[in-house]
Parts: structure tokens; sequence; C-alpha cells
């Protein structure tokens, strides 16, 4: 049997490597993965603590973070897409008309 | 009658509210009708309370309604009426009242006229309610209301950068002893569970000394900026930028007297705390020399006054300091009458010479508007402490006091003070009354007197100027003004008389009775000497000590030393923050992109030397990171994003270990 | 089979129906007749308000434990209501001059308040998240609602991108506090964590960090808030006004339940946190609001700093203190939904109105708009008698009540400095020379909206007995 810590170390890897694609990906749309990518190591982590836990409430949680994730593409899109309409260009770091 | 109290801030609020609402499009220059009305009724209301109390001196307890109550908070809107309110609340009618019919002439024509009888009627509302309220809160409120109106009456005339300055510059200077006084309410509060006086100073054991000592220099923060006292002072002088009325009423007779007022109020925890006292006393004595030095020099009529006005108010901080309340209330009951005189005289030389300030500008005016030269004098006599008129009582009161409470060098402060104040004030009248005209030409032709309306209040103030101080305060020590508050600082135990009710022998008080009268005549003789018999004198003298009189002049520059000190530093930080973001979070960004550069590069070493093309990846891995990295420094929301990721890291760290 | 009762998410059905409804029917209502879909809307929120009413003093649990309807959870349900109202109030007119004129914009706002709602009844950390998605997800849509504005679509994608990646966050924070205790509902958490003496150990703290910052992010914490400013200035400025006001408020509500009730039992292991996050939010919130020049930036800076006060109810962690952050909550959403109809105001053809400078000599123009704004001021600072004195006077109180002396201090002397910046803008109102003639954008909803926000602003301070007596029972349920 594999030991909790191995999922939790997984889980962490897969955040940590969401959160540096969100900080370093010029394109907006890859930056939304990369908030895939940490949503999913979300995902595992609850799984796994609902496997070891014996609680089914882990894995409903999950459903539900799949599905708000889906909800939150979909809307991500669009307003990348109203974007893309203006500048013709995804480059989250040239979007920096409202500063100071 | 004492129910009616309650009467006595209401119309006044009426007047503020029906002009406010109808001034501009029905009354416009009717408006003193409704305020001079109101105000009036006010003071009819205010003597038959003053009069029951005088007669029955108990202090009645009027609860109006449930303000806010919960589990453990209570504060009512209600009124305390005891002889402290009454003698408040006479000073604040009274002069209010001339004050306002005093404005009927010297506003009339003003474009704003109905908006100033809003705001004058609306400070009177906040000012009673200052005074009457039967708990800190209500205090506050009032505190709050008068500081408010008093920065709309300076910044009046709007239009005029200088003055709309000072307005905000009092504003802002008078929050900062607020944070001080709210502070020191929040901690009555935490320490007595409840904010009405009757409580609190009938449950003093509650607190011990240290919490008291708190508690009183939260409070004193608050009166050093309502009243002016160092270092809180500067923004009084540039209060002069509103009408003379207003310099009159709220700048001398009344708001800036809240302080000593609120000081007195709370003088049981006052009395349990020797250190606030001693620190009252001190910043008292301070302010008081140091504003009557500045006032020796200063050329424009209104600025002289003012530094006067800071300089008494430390002589009542002094009283206080010194554990003579009564005497403090007493100098402020007197000075409110020659103070309010002095300005209104001065706002009437202002308005026969067209508006000049300048003394310099000055000279020669006794014949030409008698009525305003005439009570001039009486009010320069009386602030200047020559008997019998009013000042030399309370001013001499206080003296003694000090000396009697073994503050020796405290005394001393005061005497000195004493034959400043004398001086300034004579070469005041002197510059302004006497010697040859200097006026300019054009102005010279339509010198006339004030109308009636300005000279009748001047007259009645004269009047009290002369008399009162002998009326209420005579004999020294144990006039009627004594017996009449002893209810009020009667309960504050034993110790702290040994300042108020002390144990000199005849010879030695008449002797200092003596002393004060003769330096006041000095100050007068000295200005005598200067401006009339050697008007070249001032000139060479300033020579001679050139970096003294610059320092005098130029108020010993602490205008310029705050604005160097404290606001410069303050926009700098502000500016700093502001670009925050352009350079130290994309110095951070660029920061840890050259680190990782630099790990690739290392990494690359070990792949060249040490492991061969299967490790490959990871070093490209990190030089992309790195070049990544570094493209980061232009994305705005990374940045953000970068900022939240650290602040959790940091927090992070910083709990967990 | 669990019990479950209706009636509890009764005003929130009202308001998923007609929202719902909205969105299907828009395309059938014509260009002109959009404004009744508002009025249709206001309507909704007083029905729902009525049936919220009749709730009042029960205390519901419901949905296996998903839904807590007390007392706390109608008094920030009510609110929510009234900051809709007022919203849509002042949007009626706006979202014309705009061109935004559509029915989904109506809808948007009620999912957000149905979501905002969900979020103070919320007990699970389950409906916890769905309700702040909800909401969040309206916020962003209507954060970029003005498709054809480029500032509006930035402010969009800004919001979008750094809400979604605080969602991963605090999502991570939830999975850690599950696996410490097995559980989602806050009851159980906080039962299990003091069982197990749990409540030093470094996953929870680990926890209670992404929490506090997903939170954070919500309410505008610093270092967590620096997407505010931007989408603040960006977004349409009634879409700011509700947000400013609700969504912060909201988060407020649900972290508040999180923290007294979930987490309530480790409080050593979190107030230090809050009490550093809360120094530095409001120290540099009020500094940085100094330099601005854009009103809608300012009142960012303004909104943040006023979060770092209301924490101050949350490191108190006393009745007094949750009390006084329900008080501070009205208080602050009047008088900043007031503020902001300031720009709405001023928006017009030629104008976007959201320069300082736009405020120029509207005293003398517009004496009446002036002084409301004077009122506000006044209750932003803090100044009696208005709504926002009584707000610091309870949170300042319960801070020295638990002897956060220090927190007090800092607390005061920073809205003394609060004092400049707003004053500024009265400054520019009432010394310096009208410069645009044009007229103001008024709409008698928006009359009627002012009236009552500057009503509520004075009545509140004026006499705050029944809005104390509410706070003080909403919250006796906890602790």
């Amino acid at each position: 049997m594999i030991p909790l810590s191995h999922f939790l170390i997984l889980s962490a890897i897969i955040f940590t490597i969401g959160i540096v694609g969100v900080l370093t990906r010029r394109n907006a749309i890859l930056i939304l993965l990369s908030i895939e990518l940490m949503l999913n190591a979300v995902n595992i982590n609850l799984v796994a603590f609902s496997h070891y836990l014996q609680s089914i409430t882990g894995q409903i949680f999950v459903f539900f973070i799949i599905t708000v994730a889906a909800a939150e593409a979909a809307m991500g899109l669009a307003i990348i897409i109203l974007i893309f309409r203006g500048k013709a260009f995804l480059n989250v770091d040239e979007i920096n008309l409202l500063k100071g | 009658m004492v129910e009616y109290a309650w009467l006595v801030p209401v119309f006044p609020a009426i007047g503020a509210l029906i002009n406010g609402l109808f001034g501009k499009k029905y009354l416009r220059d009717q408006s003193h009708i409704i305020a001079v009305t109101a105000v009036m009724a006010s003071l009819f209301i205010s003597i038959i309370v003053f009069a029951d109390i005088a007669l029955n001196p108990i202090a009645h307890e009027i609860k109006l309604f449930e303000w806010i109550v919960s589990d453990n908070f209570s504060a009512y809107v209600g009124l305390l009426i005891d002889p402290l309110t009454a003698i408040m609340i006479m000073v604040v009618t009274g002069v209010g009242l001339l004050i306002h019919i005093y404005s009927i002439g010297y506003m009339h024509g003003d474009e704003g006229y109905y908006r100033f009888f809003t705001y004058l009627n609306l400070f009177m509302f906040f000012m009673l309610i200052l005074v009457m309220g039967g708990n800190y809160l209500l205090m506050f409120v009032g505190w709050e209301g008068v500081g408010l109106c008093s920065y709309l009456l300076i910044g009046f005339w709007y239009q005029k950068k200088s003055a709309s300055d000072a307005g905000r510059k009092a504003f802002i200077v008078n929050r900062i002893g607020d944070a001080g006084f709210i502070l020191g309410i929040f901690l009555i509060f935490g320490s007595f569970g409840t904010l009405d006086y009757s409580f609190v100073f009938a449950n003093t054991h509650l607190i011990n000394t240290k919490i008291a000592t708190i508690i009183t220099l939260c409070l004193f923060i608050g009166a050093m900026g309502k009243s002016a006292q160092i270092p809180l002072y500067v923004w009084l002088p540039d209060a002069m930028e509103g009408p003379t009325p207003v310099s009159a009423l709220i700048h001398a007779a009344t708001m800036v007297t809240a302080g000593v007022y609120m000081v007195v109020r709370s003088n049981i925890l006052f009395s349990m705390a020797p250190f606030s006292l001693e620190v009252v006393a001190v910043v008292g004595a301070i302010t008081a020399i140091f504003a009557a030095s500045i006032g020796l020099v200063q050329t424009d009529i209104k600025k002289v006054l003012a530094y006067s006005t800071v300089s008494q108010l430390g002589y009542m901080f002094l009283a206080c300091g010194v554990g003579a309340y009564v005497s403090g209330v007493f100098h402020l009951f007197t000075h409110a009458f020659f103070k309010g005189l002095l300005f209104l005289g001065a706002g009437s030389v202002i308005h026969a010479l067209s508006g000049e300030q300048d003394i310099r500008k000055m000279g020669a005016l006794a014949r030409k508007i008698p009525a305003t030269y005439k009570t001039f004098l009486i009010g320069t006599i009386a602030i200047a402490g020559i008997p019998p008129l009013a000042g030399f009582w309370s001013k001499d009161e206080i003296l003694t006091s000090a000396f009697a409470g073994g503050h020796y060098l405290i005394w001393a402060i005061g005497l000195a003070t004493a034959l400043m104040t004398s001086f300034y004030m004579f070469r005041l009248l002197f510059l302004t009354f006497y010697g040859s005209s200097r006026v300019d030409h054009e102005v010279e032709h339509h010198i006339h007197e004030s109308p009636h309306n300005m000279t009748v209040p001047l007259m009645i103030l004269a009047g009290f100027s002369l008399l009162i101080g002998m009326v209420v305060g005579f004999p020294p020590e144990s006039g009627w003004i004594h017996r009449f508050l002893s209810s009020v600082v009667g309960s504050a135990g034993g110790e702290v008389h040994e300042g108020a009710g002390h144990h000199l022998s005849l010879g030695l008080e008449l002797g200092l009775m003596a002393l004060s009268i003769g330096v006041a005549l000095s100050g007068l003789a000295l200005a005598y000497s200067f401006y009339i018999k050697n008007p070249e004198l001032p000139k060479r003298l300033a020579a001679r000590v050139q970096g003294l009189h610059q320092a005098l002049y130029n108020k010993y520059w602490v205008d310029e030393i705050y604005s160097v000190v404290i606001v410069q530093p303050i926009l700098m930080i502000s500016q700093f923050l502001w670009t925050f973001d352009q350079w130290v979070v994309d110095g951070l960004v660029n920061a840890s992109g050259w680190i990782t550069i630099l790990e690739s590069k290392i990494s690359e070493m070990f792949d060249i030397y040490v492991v061969d093309g299967t490790v490959n990846g990871v070093s490209d891995t990190l030089d992309f990171g790195a070049r990544g990295l570094r493209r980061l420094q232009t994305g705005a929301i990374q940045n953000y994003m970068l900022a939240m990721g650290l602040g959790i890291a940091i927090l992070t760290v910083i709990f967990i270990f | 089979m669990p019990s479950v009762t209706l009636t509890a998410i009764l005003p929130e059905i009202i308001l998923t129906a007609l929202a719902c409804i909205f969105l299907v029917a828009e395309p059938f209502v014509p260009k002109e007749k959009k404004e009744w879909m508002g009025y249709f809307s206001i309507g909704a929120l007083i029905c729902s308000g009525l049936s919220l009413f009749t709730l009042w003093g029960r205390n519901i649990t419901t949905f296996s434990g998903m839904i807590t309807l007390d007392n706390y959870a109608i008094f920030f349900k009510g609110l929510f209501l009234v900051v809709s109202m007022l919203a849509i109030l002042i949007s009626v007119r706006y979202i014309k001059i705009e061109e935004i004129n559509f029915g989904e914009y109506y809808g948007l706002i009620l999912f957000a308040t149905v979501g905002m709602m969900f979020m103070s009844s919320a007990a699970d950390l389950l409906t916890i998240y769905i309700s702040l998605e909800l909401m969040s997800f309206s916020f962003y849509i209507l954060t970029a609602f003005m498709k054809r504005d480029m500032r509006s679509r930035e402010a969009g994608i800004k919001y979008f991108l750094t809400g979604a990646f605080t969602s991963g966050l605090i999502l991570y924070g939830i999975a850690f506090l599950y696996g410490l205790t097995g559980a989602t509902d806050l009851g159980s958490i906080s039962a299990y964590l003091s069982q197990h003496n749990l409540n030093s150990s470094p996953m929870l703290f680990v926890a209670i960090v992404l929490l506090v910052a997903g939170f954070g992010f919500k309410i505008a914490v610093v270092p967590f808030h620096m997407w505010a400013p931007d989408v603040y200035e960006g977004a349409p400025t009634t879409v700011t006004a509700f947000l400013s006001a609700g969504s912060k408020i909201a988060a407020f509500s649900a972290m508040l339940r999180i923290f007294m009730v979930g987490l309530g039992s480790s409080y050593d292991s979190w107030w230090q946190l809050l009490w550093l996050l809360s120094v530095l939010t409001m120290t540099l919130g009020n500094i940085t609001a100094l330099v601005q020049t854009n009103f809608k930036r300012l009142m960012a800076y303004s909104s943040i700093a006023h979060a770092g006060y209301i924490l101050l109810g949350f490191i108190v962690a006393s009745r007094i203190g949750m009390a006084a952050v329900l008080i501070y909550s009205v208080a602050y959403a009047v008088m900043t939904l007031g503020a902001f109809t300031m720009v709405i105001l001023l928006c017009r053809q030629n104008s976007r109105g959201d320069q300082i400078s736009d405020f120029k000599g509207l005293a003398r123009t517009h004496p009446a708009v002036a002084g409301s704004f004077v009122i506000f001021a006044l209750s932003l600072v803090g100044i009696p008698p208005t709504a926002g004195f009584i707000g610091k006077l309870f949170l300042f109180n319960a801070a020295i009540q638990g002897s956060f002396y220090w927190l007090a201090i800092i607390g005061i002397l920073n809205s003394t400095v609060s004092l400049y910046y707003y004053f500024k803008v009265v400054m520019v109102m009432y010394v310096q020379e009208p410069q645009d003639v044009a007229p103001l954008s008024f709409s008698p909803t928006l009359t009627v909206a002012l009236c009552v926000m500057s009503f509520m602003t004075l009545f509140l301070g004026l006499y705050p007995e029944p809005l104390i007596r509410a706070a003080v029972q909403s919250v006796q349920f906890f602790l």
C-alpha cells in the first residue's frame, strides 16, 4: 500500500508547478491551464485524504471542484476572447493600462 | 427650571437648520434675524438655569434618551447641569450673542451671509453640547462638531487659498489631539464600564494611579490639540484667516477653552495622577512664555492676539496643573470677555481701515475711532493684569497658587509671561492708536467708526472686562466663584488643595499681588518708552539681537520644522509605497530571475562536467524558467500574484518557525 | 433521509428564480424596457427581504448541516439585500450611459447576491466554497461588462486570473484542513481539533495561512490586495460600488464564521497572523491613498484600510468584537456605496468622472450632492454623529476591552491620517471653481438611493440603538 505522504508530496509538487506556471507564463490561456493544475493537485490531495480517512466527503468535494473548474474555464476563455478581440494578443504582461 | 436646560442647545440647532435650508433662497441678508433670535432665546434660558444653580449649587442630571445600550456599554444622551456647566453656558451664550450681533455689521454685504450665520449657530449648538453633555461621549460629539464648524468658518472665505489651507491645518492638527482624546475615552470606558460623569467621578476607587495617569495624559493630548498647547498650537495663529467674529468667538472665547473645560471637568481623575498634573503645569507654563515671546514682535494685529490667546490658555493649564482648577476657570471666564473684546476691537479697526491688518500701517487712530479705542484700551488693561480690571484678579490668583504650591519655577515663568503680556499688548495699543499715522493714503480718507451694532457689543464687553473680575473674584482665593464651584472641584479630596487652599501669610500674599501689579506696570512702562517716547529704540534693539528677533519674528520656525520633520516624510513614505510596484516588486522579480539564471548556469556546468545528456532536461527547464521569470518584470498581474505567493511564504515561515 | 427545510433558503430561491428568468427572457425584452428588469429585481429583493424577516430569531440547521440559518446569517443577508437594492438603484441610468443596458446585468447582480447570502449562512467548507465561487463568477463577468472599454476588459481579466489563482489557494487550505480533521463542516472541525489537541500543528497553520490568503484576497488585505485598485478603477462604477460593499462584507461574514466556529479553538495559532495583517493593511491602505489622483483608486485604498479596521474585530474574538464587525459592516456598506455614487453622478457623456479634479466646485453647482458627500466623508473618517463613528467606536472599544492597546492606538492614528485624503476631495469641491457645467447624471432612482444612504449614514450615527441590538442578538449563537 502506498503511504499517504507520497500522495501529499505528489500533490505538493503539482501545486508548485501550477504556481510557478501561473507566475511565469505570459499567455493567458497557459496561466489558466496552470491554475487547473493547481486545482487538480488539490483534487489528488482530497481523494487521498478521503481514502485514508475512510470518509466520503473528500471525494464529493472533488466532484464539486471539477464542476466549478469547468465553469471557471468557460468563463475565463470568454474573458480572454474579449481581450483578444481588442488587442489580438494574449500576453498578460502587456495588459497594464491600470496601474499605480 | 433646570429641567428645561435641554432647550439651550436646541435653539441654535433650529436656527442653523432654518438658515441652512432656507437661507440661500429666502432669508439671504435677513439671516441674522433667525440666528440672533435663536441665541437670544438660548441666553434667556441659560440665565434662568444659571440663577437656579446659583441659588442652589448642586448637580442636576437630565437623561434624555438612551443612545447606546448594550450588555456592557451604556451611554445616555443626557445633560449634566452643575455650577461649572452653568458658568460655561453663560460664557458661550453671552459672549456668543454679542458676537452674533457684532457680526450683523461686520459681515454685512458678504455673499455668504446666510452661510456664515448657519455655521455660527451650528457652532453654538456643538459648543453647548460639549459643555452640557453628561458624559464623555457627548463631550466628544460636541468636541468634533466644534472642530468641524471651526474648520468651515476658518475656511469661510474659501476663495482665499491661505484661508482654506488654514482650515485644513486646523482640522488635521486637531485630529492628532483627538486621537489622544478618543483613546482616553475608550480607556475610561474600559476601566469604569460607562462614560457618565456621575458614575466615573463617584467611583474613582476602580482605577489605580497608573491607569489614572495614562487616562489623563490621553485626555490632555486632546486638550493640547483643541486648546492650542505646545506642540499642537500651530493651527491657532493660522486660524486667524477666518472672519474676525469667528476669531473672537471660536478662537478666543469659547472653543479653544474646551480643553481647559475638559481638564477641569475631569479634575477628579487628574488629581489622582500627580505626574499628569505636573505635565499639564509644565506644558501650560512653557506654552505661556513661548507664545508670549512670539507675540512680542508680530506685526499682524490678529496674529498678536492669537499668540496672546495661546499664551493665556497656557496660563489656564498652568493653573489646572498646580491644582488651582477654580482659578483656571476664573481666568477662562474673564479671558472670554476681554479677549473677545480685543478681537472684536481689532475687527473694528480692520473694518475702519478697509481690511488692513498690519500694525506698521496703523497709528494715531485714537481720535478717529474713539469708541473702538476706548474699549480696546479697557481690554488691554484687563489682559495686562492691572487692577481693578478683570484680568488682574484671575491672573494674580493663578500666580499666587503656583507660588503657594511650591512651584517656584512655574511661578517665575508665569511672572515673566505677565511682563511680556503687558508689554506686547501695550505695544499693540500704542502702535495702533497712538503716535503718528502710518496709514496708506487712499485708506486714510475712508477711516470711519463702525456702526452701532458693532460698537455696542464692544461697550458691553468692555463693561464686563471692567467689573466682572472684581464682582466674582473678590476677595482673592475665596471670592464668589470659589464658593460657587466648590462642589465641582471639592470632592476631589484633600491633597489637591495644597495648591488652591494654600496657607500664605497675608503679608506675603499682598507682596505677591504688589509684585504682579509691578510687573504689569513695568510692561506698560517698557512699551511706552519703546513705542511712544523713543520710537527708534525697537529697531536698534532688533538690530542688536538680530538672531533672537529673527527667531521670534519667524515664530521659532516651528511650521518649517514641522514641515521638514513630519509632513515631508509622510509624503515621501506615501510616494515610496506608491512606487512600490514599479521598484520593489520588480526588483524582487528581477532578483529571483537572476538567482534562477545563476542556478541554471551552475546546473549547466554540472551538465557538462559531471552528468551527461540525460539530465539535460532539468537544466533546460530551469533555464526556461529563468527566462520566463525574467520576462515577469513587465507582467503586472503576475506581480500581484507573486506578491501574494511571497506573502504566504513569508507568513508561513514567520509563524511556523 | 436527512431533513431539508426549504423555507430556510426561500429568500435565495426567490432571487435565483428571477435571475434565471432574466437570463431566458433577456432577448425578448425590448431595449428601452430593460430598466423594468431593474425594477423587477428590486421587487424580488423586497420579497426576499420579507421572507427573510419572518425567519428572524429561529435557529435552523438544514441540508445535513451544510446551511445554518441563525440571526447572524439573517443580519448579513438583510445587509446584502439592501446593498444589492442600492446598487440596482444607482445602476439604472448609469448602465444606459455606459451602453451596457442588458438584462444580464441585473441577473448577474442577483446571482452575486445569492452567492453572498449563501456565504453568510454556509456552515460547511463545501457550501462556503461554492457560494464564494457563485459570487466571484458573477463579479468576474460584471467587472468586464463594458465590453468595448479596454479598462473594463483589463480589470476583468486581472480579477479573473488572480481570483482563480486564489481559489486554488483556498482549496489547498481546505484540503489540508480536511486531511487533518476528516470533516468539512465547521462544527466537527472545531471539535476534532480540540479533542485531538491539534491546535498548534504546522499543517493546521499552513491551512490557516492559505485560508487567510484566500479570504484576504476577497477582502483586500495586504499583501493580497494588489488587484483591488486596478479592478476598482476599471470596472463599471456601479459594479465597483457593489464589489467593494457586497463582496468584501460577504467574505467577512464567511471568514468570521470559519474563524469563530471552525477555528475558534485554535485562536492562539492565528491571532498574531491577523494582528500583523491588520496593522499592515490599515497602514498601507491609508498611506497609499494619500497620493492618489483617481477617486476610484482612492476609494480602493480606503476600502483596503477599512478591511484592516474590520480585522480588529476578528483579533479580539469576543462577542463585542464580533458585534463590532457587524456594526462596522453596515456602516461601511452604506458610506462606501454613497461615496461611489458621486462618481456615478459625475459620469457624463464626455467624462468618466472618476478623477478627483472632476469634483471641482461641486459645492457651488450642487450643494446638496456636495453636502451628502461631506456626510459620507465624515463617516468614512469616523467623526460623529455618523454611522462610521459608531462602527469605529465599537471596534476600537472592543480592541481596548481585549487589551489590544497597540492595535487600538495604531487604528486611531490611521483614522487620523485618513482624514487627509477624504477632505482633499472635500476641499476640491468647496474651494475650487467649477469647470464643467454639464448637468449631473441624475435619475429618480439614484436620487432615492442617495437620500437613503445619506439618511442612513446620519441616522445610524444619531440613533444606533436598533442596529446595535440587532448586531448583539446576531452574535449570541457564537462563542
